[in-house]
C-alpha cells in the first residue's frame, strides 16, 4: 500500500515539472523481443520543437527505441515492453491508448520511400479521408499546404492525378512527409529517411527537416554523422541496447562525456 | 557416360513434350471433329438457336441453351465462393495469428481435395432438400444448389490466391497505412486491397474457368434438361453435363450426335482458354509493373 502511494506521489511530481518542458518523455524503459533484449532501462526527455538524432551502430536499438514513440513495434512477435513513455504527459502505453488516435498525433517517415500505388493527390489525402473527412474543399487545400510544406508542391502542382510511383526517390520520400503531415502531427519520427537517397535528395530533405522543426518536434535516426551533426539539436547515442550519452549535438560532436562515444563519432568502431 | 547423359536428356524431353503434344493433339481431334460438325449444322444456328435437343427426334442446336446453364451455375459459385474467398483471405492476411494461419490453410486446401462426386451428392441430397425447406418450389435438380456447392468447392481457390497476392504486396506499404493510424479494416480495403487487386482479379478468374469446367457437381444436381434460361430454381444442363450424358450414353460413333460434343467441347474450350489467358496477361502485366 505505501509502495503505491510513494509512487503516486513521485509521478504527480515528475508530471506538473517537465509538462511545459517536455514533448516526450521516456521512464526506465526496457523492451524484449522474446528473450532478446533490445532496449535496457532508458530514459529521456524531449523538448518541443526540437530535433534529436538517434545515432549508434546497427542493432544498438535506436529504431526499436524510435518506434516505441508511435507504437509500430506491437506488431513485432514477442514484442514486450516495460516502463513509462509519455506524449503531453499522456502514458501512450495505457489501457485506454487507441494507436490509432496517437499515430495521428505522431507521424512517420520511413527508411525506404513507400508511397501508396494511388496518385500523388490521394496519398497525401489518404490520412484526411481515413479519418472521415469528406470536405472536398478542405481535403485539397489541406494536401496543397502539406505538399507545400514538403517542398514538393512546385514539382507536381501540375501533375496531382499522377501515380506516386513515377516520382523520383527523393520526390517520393518528400511525398511521404507530406502525407505524414497532411494529418498535422506534433511529432515526426523519421527512420533513417535519406538513407536510400542519393546526395541531392538527401540534402533537400535535410534543409525540409530543418524548416519543419518550427511546427514538430522531430526525430530522426541516422547512420550518418554529419547529417546528425549538421541538422539536430541534441544527440542520443546508443549502443547494444544503451543510451550511452545523450546531449546537445554540439557538444556530443566536439567534447563528448563518454570514451565510446567518442570512438563512435570518430569512427574508431561501428 | 556421355552416352548416359544424352539419354537422360532424351527422356526428359520427351516427358516435358508429352503434354505440348497431348494439348495440341486434343484441340486437333476437337477442331476435326466440330469441322465435320458445322458441316452439317450451320455456326449461325448453333451460335443462335436457344434450343438444344440433339438427342431429340426433332433436334435444334442452339448452344445458347447450354452456355446459359453453364454461365447461371458458374455466376451463382462466383457469388459465393467471391465473398466468402476473398473475406478469408483478408482474415488471414491481416488479422489471423501466425500460428491459426498454419492450421487454417491446410484445412481450406483440404476442400479443394474432396472428390467432386461427392460435392454433387451432397448437393442433391443435402443441400437442395433443405433449400427446398425454405422455397418449397425449388426442383429436384436446379442450379441453384450445384452453383452453391460449387461455390463453396473453389473457395480455397480464391481464398489462397488472394492470400499469396495479399502477402506479395509489400510490407512496407502495411507499415505506410498502420503509421498513419489505419485500422486494420483501413488498412486491408484501401491500401492493402487495391494494390493486390491483379492478383486477386486472376484468383477471381481462374475460380470462374474451374466453375465453367466442373463436371461432376452440375451433373448429379443441376438436371440434365438443356434450357436457355437464367431461373435457377429449375433443372438446367451444362456444357459438361451434356458432354457426360452423351459420353456415357450410346450414341453411335460418327453419327451427328456423337459429333455434338466434340462442338460442345471447343466452346467450353474457348470459354477457359480465353480466361486462362487473360489471367496470364494480367499476371506479367503486374509482374512488369513492381519490377
Amino acid at each position: 500500500m505505501n509502495a503505491i502511494m510513494t509512487e503516486k506521489t513521485n509521478e504527480t511530481k515528475t508530471e506538473a515539472s517537465p509538462s511545459e518542458k517536455y514533448k516526450l518523455h521516456a521512464k526506465n524503459v526496457n523492451v524484449y523481443y522474446g528473450d532478446f533484449q533490445a532496449i535496457k532501462d532508458i530514459s529521456m526527455n524531449i523538448k518541443p520543437k526540437s530535433i534529436t538524432a538517434f545515432i549508434g551502430p546497427s542493432g544498438c536499438g535506436k529504431s526499436t527505441f524510435i518506434r516505441l514513440f508511435n507504437r509500430m513495434n506491437d506488431y513485432v512477435d514477442d514484442f514486450k515492453m516495460e516502463g513509462k513513455i509519455k506524449i503531453d504527459d499522456t502514458n501512450i502505453y495505457g489501457k485506454k491508448t487507441q494507436v490509432e488516435e496517437l499515430r495521428k498525433e505522431v507521424g512517420m517517415v520511413f527508411q525506404k520511400p513507400n508511397p501508396f500505388p494511388k496518385s500523388i493527390f490521394e496519398n497525401v489525402a489518404y490520412g484526411l479521408k481515413i479519418q472521415g473527412i469528406k470536405d472536398k474543399e478542405l481535403i485539397a487545400q489541406r494536401v496543397e499546404k502539406a505538399l507545400v510544406q514538403a517542398d514538393l508542391w512546385n514539382e507536381v502542382k501540375d501533375n496531382l492525378n499522377k501515380s506516386a510511383l513515377a516520382l523520383s526517390g527523393g520526390q517520393q520520400q518528400r511525398l511521404c512527409i507530406a502525407r505524414t503531415l497532411a494529418v498535422e502531427p506534433s511529432i515526426l519520427l523519421m527512420d533513417e529517411p535519406t538513407s536510400a537517397l542519393d546526395p541531392i535528395s538527401t540534402a533537400k530533405i535535410e534543409e525540409l527537416i530543418h524548416h519543419l522543426k518550427e511546427f514538430y518536434t522531430i526525430i530522426i535516426v541516422t547512420h550518418n554523422m554529419q547529417q546528425a551533426s549538421r541538422i539536430s539539436d541534441y544527440t542520443a547515442f546508443f549502443y547494444m541496447g544503451e543510451l550511452i550519452e545523450f546531449d546537445k549535438t554540439k557538444k556530443i560532436f566536439t567534447n563528448p562525456e563518454k570514451k565510446q562515444t567518442e570512438n563512435y563519432i570518430t569512427g574508431r568502431f561501428g | 557416360m556421355k552416352v548416359k547423359e544424352k539419354i537422360i536428356e532424351f527422356i526428359l524431353k520427351l516427358c516435358a513434350s508429352i503434354t505440348i503434344f497431348t494439348t495440341i493433339g486434343i484441340i486437333v481431334v476437337l477442331l476435326f471433329e466440330s469441322i465435320s460438325f458445322f458441316r452439317t449444322v450451320s455456326i449461325f444456328e448453333f451460335l443462335t438457336d436457344t434450343q438444344w435437343t440433339p438427342l431429340f427426334s426433332e433436334k435444334h442446336f442452339g448452344i445458347l441453351a447450354l452456355v446459359s446453364g453453364t454461365f447461371l451455375t458458374a455466376a451463382i459459385a462466383i457469388a459465393v465462393a467471391l465473398p466468402i474467398g476473398l473475406t478469408i483471405a483478408i482474415y488471414l492476411n491481416m488479422y489471423a495469428p501466425k500460428s491459426f494461419r498454419k492450421t487454417l490453410k491446410p484445412f481450406l486446401e483440404i476442400l479443394a481435395a474432396i472428390p467432386t462426386v461427392v460435392y454433387g451428392f451432397f448437393a442433391l441430397s443435402v443441400v437442395t432438400p433443405f433449400l427446398q425447406t425454405i422455397y418449397p418450389d425449388l426442383e429436384t435438380f436446379n442450379s441453384l444448389s450445384a452453383g452453391i456447392v460449387m461455390g463453396i468447392m473453389i473457395i480455397p481457390f480464391i481464398s489462397s490466391l488472394s492470400e499469396d497476392a495479399l502477402y506479395a504486396v509489400p510490407k512496407s506499404l502495411k507499415l505506410a497505412a498502420f503509421g498513419m493510424g489505419s485500422t486494420r479494416f483501413q488498412t486491408a480495403f484501401k491500401v492493402m486491397v487495391p494494390a493486390a487487386s491483379s492478383g486477386i482479379i486472376v484468383s477471381i478468374i481462374l475460380a470462374i474457368s474451374r466453375a465453367i469446367g466442373e463436371t461432376m457437381i452440375v451433373a448429379i444436381a443441376a438436371g440434365q434438361q438443356a434450357q436457355f434460361t437464367l431461373n435457377p430454381t429449375i433443372p438446367i444442363q451444362t456444357i459438361t453435363s451434356y458432354i457426360v450424358q452423351v459420353s456415357s450414353g450410346d450414341a453411335p460413333q460418327g453419327s451427328l450426335e456423337y459429333k455434338t460434343i466434340f462442338a460442345a467441347g471447343l466452346t467450353l474450350f474457348l470459354f477457359t482458354f480465353t480466361l486462362n489467358s487473360i489471367s496470364f496477361w494480367i499476371k506479367k502485366k503486374y509482374q512488369e509493373k513492381y519490377e
